[in-house]
């Protein structure tokens, strides 16, 4: 007993800077050091300004890959995300069209629910496919992908699918554009969203779940966790997170089309990688996400302010991002 | 045998004052060890006693913080990740490094595949895997397919492996774990056969009986130190584990304490079938310890894991103080007090890289959760129990499961199932890969946990364990309940006749 105790006090003098996890600590390092190059290639780069506004454009990207989170922290993958914002989104503009609840601000109320309801219900399919249907998530959800996306075109007929009623756009409008306390609302929100999403994976037993599934699923089933239940879980929330991603998009253009959200689901995942989280599942890190989705908008912000670099490159550097990533990620998982 | 030692002197390997530390902590002290050529040689410790780190330094997994290794009287810098193959020193893991799909032959030239003018050399390969294969003695098919082999015939098939690319020392980590009594009769007649002919073997393992039989010379380390070598013959399986622990053994089984005849029944399964178990029936009274004895491949784990619910029955009935258990449910299981605890700890037990606290409250995080918050204090105040009650020794409180002994492993395995206090506790193999001293503690807890009141059924493949602590022990053979043995009827002999299908019980 006293051998216990005596190493308990041994390591918690010897707690140190090295005992701090590398691969958490990474994509915080990266950001700071995209920072300071901005910073150096252009001074309005640095401003409050610019940077709201880049966050700003994060924030689709960002929440889906909040929710991207669970989905690979429980080993699966989705790569209908894309699709599923467009289909979503065409949905929610379409039954505000239709005008069948006369007030404004009720049709509004209404078609959020409608939207978040539709997302859990693209996320359950996914889940239940991957799950019931016992299809390799990366082959179920590119069928999904295909499927919503194809929707969608049949939906536009090909073309664009517009928000008619000027009131309730009026009333929508603040809903990106606006601001709460000074700070614009799609910030807001990721932060909300990311807590909740942080409460959810580090602090409930669902969370404890998510991670042991991934981790190693044999352990799981062992340890009396329905499997199946958790990762479908896992995929409704990923269904949520795209909703609450078009209810933000929708009041921007106030349109979509058959193109909305093409290789949004790449964006995602890598802001995952880049944040930390393990693509093998077991490993999740949710506001290493949000951290990823911003490098990835920093970085072209950075192309589009600097003149050395064409801004048409933006999808080779972001490609380039997720190979450095895991390149980064592995060094350090052979340090630790 | 002495004719071929008296030649063999020569040492092949050697290390010399090998010390090395991981992150701080120094688990080898100084190290000497030499392995001569063809001898088997024994690495004896307890878990945590730096076998396995001695073992990877000497094959080239890991590199020595201090000391230098020796091959064939020169120092040598051993290449590193398995490229020590290449200078003939081959270790077979414990977990087979077999690709499923590949064939027999396919494996045995995997990374050195011969061509003819670019091509695979299909034909040659094949002849060749036959030869070494028949040089073993071993019937395998060169064209089957890893996954429809035995745990022993893979176990051959590494053995192959490491003869095809002329291994001159080969490193054994438990190679017995997993199979029955006569497959290693076989293997350690091969491993003679090999040891005949020059290559030198390093044997790990916690079988002391089988250390006395196949080694010719042991090494003893404890806590990363060296503490003897001396050949085989000069010692006995007592002498060898007070070596390992360092203090006089007291008896390794607590005295058995049996349940009263009229003590409640709380479990009974009756005519339980699975695609593979038959009709097995049985029952457990409170507070006692029931064993199941048979040769691997009987059907124990799979009647259990039907049980447990972790497997769908296809008809029997299981009920727990009275109420029906449906097929299928872990969950319902687990409401009825009965857990089960797998035999598998790394792939099936334990999450290898979360740590202490993650693995132990997994099955029973509803004890921490308020409003589905979990409280990190009380999991923390959990841990700390469960360390104090199952003496889980780490150095490093927020160690990751994958860089504890297994003994420790084990316990950790054991304080999670018994998170859900469980009234009705399946153990299987409870002490699989696990050095003497822990044996001991984990057969003196399970012995307290029947004197609580609760009810233990031990499967196990080690015939001392299941008749040092189990008052009734039942034996499985080819899916069935073939004989169920009590009192003075439990010995090694009639547990065997049963298993091995020379006497089997009156149909019920």
């Amino acid at each position: 007993m006293s051998v216990n105790e005596e190493s308990l006090q041994a390591t918690s003098h010897r707690r140190t800077w090295r005992d701090v996890d590398l691969r958490a600590v990474a994509p915080f390092a990266a950001l700071a050091l995209l920072l300071i190059v901005g910073a150096i290639v252009n001074p309005n780069f640095i401003s409050i300004n610019n940077l709201a506004n880049v966050a700003t454009r994060s924030a689709f990207i960002a929440i889906i890959a909040v929710g991207a989170t669970f989905v690979i922290s429980a080993g699966d993958l989705d790569l209908s995300v894309g699709s599923m914002v467009a289909f979503v989104a065409s949905l929610m503009i379409l039954f505000m069209n239709c005008g069948v609840i006369a007030d404004p601000a009720l049709m509004l109320t209404a078609a959020i629910a409608f939207a978040v309801a539709a997302g859990a219900a693209c996320g359950l399919a996914n889940g239940l496919i991957t799950t019931v249907g016992r299809i390799e998530p990366f082959i179920a959800t590119l069928g999904t992908m295909g499927i919503y996306r194809g929707l969608t075109t049949w939906l536009s007929q090909g073309g664009a699918i517009t928000l008619r009623e000027p009131e309730i756009q009026e009333l929508y409008r603040p809903a990106y554009f606006g601001s709460i306390l000074g700070v614009p609302v799609p910030i807001a929100i990721i932060l909300a969203v990311t807590a909740v999403a942080a409460f959810i994976l580090y602090r409930t037993r669902y969370g404890r779940h998510v991670v042991a599934v991934g981790s190693n699923s044999d352990v799981a089933r062992y340890s009396g966790i329905a499997v199946n239940r958790v990762r479908t879980i896992a995929f409704v929330i990923q269904g949520l997170c795209v909703a609450i991603a078009v209810l933000l998009y929708v009041p921007r253009l106030g349109s979509t089309s058959a193109t909305t959200g093409i290789l949004w689901e790449l964006q995602a995942i890598t802001a995952v990688v880049v944040g930390g989280t393990a693509l093998k599942g077991g490993a999740g890190r949710v506001w290493g996400t949000i951290c990823g989705a911003f490098i990835l908008e920093l970085v072209g912000n950075i192309m589009l302010l600097s003149n050395f670099i064409s801004e048409y490159l933006i999808g080779a550097m972001q490609g380039a991002i997720i190979i450095i990533a895991m390149l980064v990620q592995r060094s350090l998982v052979r340090k630790s | 045998m002495n004719s071929e030692m008296i030649d063999a002197t020569r040492v092949v390997l050697e290390a010399r004052r090998i010390s090395k530390s991981f992150s701080g902590v120094q688990v080898l002290f100084s190290v000497n060890f030499e392995l001569r050529a063809g001898e088997i040689h024994a690495l004896m410790g307890e878990n945590g006693a730096g076998k396995s780190t001695l073992v990877k330094i000497l094959s080239g997994f890991e590199e020595p913080s201090s000391g230098e290794i020796l091959l064939d009287g020169k120092p040598v810098k051993l290449p590193a990740n398995g490229a020590a193959e290449a200078l003939g020193i081959v270790i077979i893991h414990q977990e087979f490094n077999l690709a499923e799909h590949l064939t027999v032959a396919e494996s045995l030239f995997l990374g050195r595949e011969v061509t003819r003018f670019g091509v695979l050399d299909r034909k040659y390969m094949r002849a060749e895997t036959r030869r070494v294969l028949d040089l073993l003695g071993c019937r395998v098919d060169a064209n089957a397919l890893i996954s429809s082999l035995s745990i022993a015939e893979k176990q051959m098939v590494e053995i192959a492996k490491a003869i095809s690319r002329d291994a001159r020392v080969v490193f054994m980590d438990e190679p017995t774990a997993v199979l029955s009594r006569e497959e290693t009769n076989f293997l350690f007649r091969q491993v003679r056969k090999l040891r005949d002919h020059g290559t030198s073997f390093v044997f790990v393992s916690h079988k002391l009986d089988e250390v006395i039989e196949l080694t010719d010379r042991v090494t003893v380390l404890r806590d990363g130190q060296w503490v003897k070598t001396a050949p085989t013959s000069m010692l006995d399986g007592e002498s060898i584990a007070q070596l390992m622990v360092g203090r006089e053994m007291s008896s390794l089984y607590p005295t058995k304490s049996e349940p009263d005849v009229d003590e409640q029944l709380v479990l009974r399964v009756a005519s339980v079938s699975t695609d593979y178990v038959k009709d097995a029936s049985f029952e457990v009274r409170k507070g006692e310890i029931l064993g199941f004895s048979g040769m691997i491949g009987s059907g124990r784990t799979e009647l259990m894991e039907a049980i447990a619910g972790l497997r769908p029955r296809l008809s029997g009935e299981v009920t727990i103080r009275g109420e029906a258990v449906p097929s299928g449910d872990v969950h319902a299981a687990n409401r009825c007090g009965l857990a089960y605890m797998t035999k598998d700890r790394k792939a099936k037990g334990l999450l290898l890289n979360s740590g202490m606290t993650a693995n132990l409250t997994l099955q029973s995080l509803g004890q921490h959760a308020r409003l589905g918050y979990l409280s990190p204090a009380s999991e923390a105040a959990a841990l700390e129990k469960a360390r104090r009650r199952f003496d889980i020794r780490v150095r490093d409180g927020n160690v990751v499961a994958r860089r504890m002994s297994g003994g420790n492993q084990q316990k950790l395995l054991l304080a999670k199932v018994m998170e859900t206090e469980p009234e009705i506790i399946i153990i299987d193999e409870p002490t699989r890969g696990i050095d003497v001293g822990t044996k001991q503690q984990i057969y003196h807890f399970i012995s307290a946990l029947a004197r609580d009141g609760r009810s233990i059924i031990v499967v196990s493949s080690e015939m001392p364990e299941v008749i040092g602590l189990c008052t009734r022990v039942a034996v499985m053979r080819e899916g069935r309940i073939v004989g169920m043995l009590e009192g003075d009827e439990i010995s090694e002999q009639e547990i065997m006749r049963y298993a091995a299908g020379l006497k089997r019980m009156a149909a019920a």
